[in-house]
């Protein structure tokens, strides 16, 4: 029997995962896609937020600011790219510039640190190709990035070190709870039998709450579309801009990514479908229209993908993080919405409280590893750095993604590592091969050969993102086989 | 460090050729590197014919095409690097490259030759809306598939554009037994070559819808179908216009793009039109000493002129590294009504190799007749009338050495004028 059974392998899931593994406890993560951080972890502004958006008083507001604080240490510990860059509230006019006072003076009533106004000089000093309407900021100076999916990739992976098991593609079909209140966990890969669950679904809480006989909520998803420019432009701002604020969303951003390159989005529109993660005509327009109120000059002729994520929005439109009253051992962790990347680690360090008052008893592992395995980036490294590595490994002077410089190396580690790439996708959010301006064209035949080889698998059984992606679909001439050649390797 | 009289980055069709151009003409210590493990650059997996007709007088396939090079480039004993990957590239020609073998390698050039080919265009420079599933190629990367690796990435297929490789695709792909339904082409016109228009689509019955664009993509984990509507003038989609086609495969042949990473990080000077090096009448790009050939200057339609352009550029550096002396770039070239883009940009008339220069440019609009003025800043040099112009085709254009010698000419201006419909037809 586990001890725990974490629902949902986001960044949320993988939070609390990596904080239990410091503990002597039994736990596995079971998620329904083919890798971690397929939903909302994957496909959101990848900002580490201040903390003086969210209404003071609510979780959003406190975890914010508390994760905000944990972010540097986490990502030190994990090797996980972080930069605090420094966000930006631009206003372009003269409402807009007193909306900002309220901002500020929420900021400080939440505990942000170091929040100020600055006039239009020092804004356009700072980020000169704002449009000239922007006439103050609020500079929250605290804001950081991260990039999320490497984020939760790198908690899954210290947790599988440190004991938690994954099981991926599993979607929970069934909750039952048996009468000496431990629960049979149910999907189509097997049965897992725990004490406690740690429902951390994303979209798709609501459901597994309902599933278990737990208290009754809705997640609506909200939609967010984003282009993404090349990263010869990745010097278009610095900081996080944001738009001054609405009720219904932070608004459309131009930001930059930890990794270099430059967005647009999101936009907000509330949608019914938890799969729905086209992106539409309608919205690419808006967020470009939204997008040049602050920056006018947007290379548009240089984007060089555009994607959707979906935000996991409550019907109380706050974080829903408690035990159940109805079903004891089961901790619900829902409607964690923006700034739910920020708060993740606070998110995690709460629910431990939570199961603790709950009567689990933790005790302190004494051989917890902190650090995950090593992780080679040959983008980032010098000349001399690079030479030693393939006189070490000649895999490394295999160079496979050439926008992004990703070697043979880096992509048969990002396979080998824990909780292991399995698809080509899970190989570009591990490598970023495929990520750069040709987006696969070039690389991803050859990532495709190296994954049926790492997996002992046919290359027809490689896919782009999990089961029913398959990137081929025959053999050539697979005609003249089925017609009794004896050279049949199948 | 290691030190290279000459450095040709790319092994393709440009490349080869002005390895070889150089050696023949007397530069003997040049290497070659490639980032693939065999010669030839996209022509391997080109195995369609129609390649040599002006360098060869003869029909050829790509493989064959290049085997000529390759065994030539063999016979001249001219060194090469496979699987090298060059990562930098500097003004003053030190070269950074990677490969298993020699670990990494620095190396310090006399000339380079940049031949680093094109890429192609993807769904993200298009934004076409909806999922972003399995199932999406580019026309290239399906070729390689198909060709070299031997899969077929797909059985119901539907291409968007109609560039020259989306073209010789949906040949391939139905002589493979796959279903073609249909190639969308957003301008009024197709982007290929007429040649195969006629015998990729219209022998195999492929519709090429004109004006058309994809508007959605269908499927969530592989390509379903996608939404086809036509275009007004504007190239916005007309509501209403939408059709959906099943399909599991969505092909694109929406453009090439010259790979210019290394040029950019030797400061090199970039075409705005072209999106390659700026390059004077030796190919010689603004910093001396680097030149370019081939796609990653412009986009070819024709491996043909690759070849020549290259042997140009072979006997640039050649030029270049007897005397070190920098070109003037005396006169400058553009582009007026009716073309988009002449090479070279830059001419020193005293410098021109030949008794004659080439000039390559593309019409802006197809036109069944019309006439080309060159135009100096002295006086016209020259008009030409032109049959059948398409902005797929490049015109190719030869001027003297004379008419450009002791004129103290500044500016060359080249354009185009409508001159009603095609003569004989």
């Amino acid at each position: 029997m586990e001890d725990i059974v974490i629902i949902g392998a986001g960044v949320v899931g993988c939070s609390i995962a990596r904080e239990l593994s410091r503990y002597d406890l039994k736990i596995t993560v079971v998620e329904k896609e083919e890798d971690v951080a397929c939903g909302t972890s994957k496909a959101n502004s990848a900002i580490i937020h201040a903390g003086f958006d969210a209404a003071p008083g609510t979780w959003k507001a406190k975890l914010n600011v508390k994760g905000n604080k944990l972010f540097p240490a986490l990502c030190e510990e994990l090797d996980v790219p972080f930069v605090m860059n420094g966000s930006l509230v631009v206003a372009v006019s003269e409402e807009e510039e007193k909306a900002l006072e309220e901002l500020l003076e929420r900021g400080r009533i939440n505990g942000v640190e170091h929040l100020r106004i600055i006039g239009k000089d020092e804004l356009h000093d700072l980020e000169p190709n704002l449009s000239p309407n922007a006439r103050a900021a609020l500079d929250a100076p605290t804001g950081g990035l991260v990039c999320p999916y490497e984020l939760t990739i790198a908690l899954a992976e210290n947790a599988n070190q440190n004991g938690v098991k994954f099981w991926l593609n599993a979607p929970v079909v069934d909750i039952e709870v048996l009468e000496d209140k431990s629960f049979l966990v149910k999907t189509p890969k097997g049965t897992i039998q725990a004490k406690y669950i740690v429902n951390a679904a994303g979209l798709f809480a609501d459901e597994i709450s309902k599933m278990a006989g737990a208290e009754e909520y809705t997640i609506t998803p909200r939609k967010g579309e984003y282009l993404i420019f090349d990263k010869q432009f990745g010097n278009l701002v610095k900081k996080a801009i944001f738009p001054t604020p609405t009720k219904i969303s932070k608004g459309i951003l131009v930001c930059p990514t930890v990794d270099g390159n430059v967005f647009i989005g999101p936009n907000s529109n509330n949608i019914e479908d938890k799969y729905d993660t086209s992106v539409g005509n309608p919205g690419i327009e808006e967020i470009i229209a939204g997008g040049r109120k602050l920056v006018p000059n947007l290379p548009l002729k240089n984007v060089i993908t555009s994607f959707a994520g979906l935000r996991a929005v409550s019907n109380t439109n706050d974080f829903i993080i408690e035990a159940s009253k109805k079903v004891k051992g089961f901790i619900n962790v829902g409607g964690i919405q923006s700034p739910g990347l920020t708060s993740a680690p606070a998110i995690a360090l709460m629910v431990k409280d939570i199961l603790q008052e709950e009567g689990l008893s933790l005790k302190e592992k004494s051989n917890f590893i902190p650090h995950r395995p090593k992780k080679v980036r040959f983008r980032e490294l010098d000349n001399e750095e690079r030479s030693r590595l393939i006189k070490e490994n000649p895999a490394y002077g295999h160079v496979i993604c050439r926008c992004e410089t990703v070697t043979e190396a880096e992509i048969v580690d990002a396979i080998r590592r824990p909780v292991g790439a399995r698809s080509i996708d899970a190989v570009k959010r591990r490598t970023r091969a495929g990520m750069g301006r040709c987006q696969g064209g070039f690389c991803s035949p050859r990532v495709l050969e190296i994954l049926q080889r790492e997996l002992g698998i046919d290359p027809l059984e490689v896919t782009k993102k999990g089961p029913g992606s398959n990137v081929l679909v025959g053999r050539i001439k697979e005609f003249l086989q089925d017609e009794g050649g004896d050279n049949n390797d199948k | 460090m290691i030190n290279k009289e000459l450095v040709v980055i790319g092994g393709g069709p440009a490349g080869l050729a002005a390895a070889i151009e150089a050696k023949k003409n007397g530069v003997n210590d040049i290497l070659l590197i490639e980032r693939d493990s065999r010669l030839g650059g996209i022509l391997p997996q080109c195995i369609h014919n129609g390649f040599g007709l002006h360098v060869f007088k003869e029909e050829l396939t790509g493989p064959e095409y290049a085997d000529r090079f390759i065994k030539e480039l063999e016979d001249l004993d001219i060194e090469v690097l496979l699987d090298t990957m060059v990562i930098e590239l500097t003004e003053n020609k030190q070269i950074t490259a990677v490969n298993r073998q020699n670990g990494l390698m620095q190396i310090q050039a006399g000339a380079v030759i940049l031949a680093m080919g094109c890429r192609e265009r993807t769904r993200g420079a298009i934004n076409i809306p909806g999922f972003r599933p399995a199932g999406i190629f580019t026309a290239g990367t399906a070729q390689r598939f198909v060709n070299i690796e031997g899969y077929l990435p797909g059985k119901e297929i539907v291409i968007l554009g109609s560039g020259d490789i989306g073209l010789i695709m949906a040949r391939r792909f139905t002589l493979e037994g796959a279903k073609v339904k249909c190639v969308a082409e957003i301008m009024p016109y197709s982007n290929g070559l007429t040649r195969n228009i006629v015998q990729c689509l219209e022998d195999f019955d492929i519709p090429l819808l004109l004006s058309h664009t994809v508007v959605y993509i269908h499927g969530k984990d592989r390509v379903e179908g996608v939404t086809i509507a036509q275009v007004d003038e504007n190239l916005k989609p007309i509501p209403s216009t939408e059709k959906y086609y099943s399909c599991d495969t969505l092909l694109l042949s929406v453009g090439l793009i010259p790979e210019n990473e290394l040029s950019k990080m030797a400061n090199i000077k970039i075409h705005n039109v072209t999106s390659g090096p700026v390059v004077n009448q030796r190919m010689e790009t603004s910093v001396p000493g680097i030149f370019a050939c081939g796609n990653v200057v412009h986009v070819h339609d024709l491996v043909d002129f690759v070849t020549m352009e290259a042997r140009l550029a072979g006997r640039g550096a050649v030029d270049y590294l007897k005397d070190k002396l920098p070109s003037s770039d005396r006169i400058s070239v553009s582009a007026g009504p009716g073309i988009s883009y002449v090479v070279p940009h830059l001419v020193d008339a005293e410098k021109i190799l030949d008794k004659k220069q080439n000039f390559f440019m593309r019409s802006t609009k197809p036109m069944e007749k019309a006439r080309l003025f060159i135009e100096s800043d002295k006086d016209l040099i020259g008009t030409k009338v032109l049959q059948h112009v398409r902005p797929s085709e490049m015109i190719n254009i030869e001027i003297k050495k004379e008419d450009l010698i002791n004129k103290d000419i500044k500016t060359l201006r080249f354009f185009l004028q409508e001159e009603g419909v095609a003569d004989g037809k």
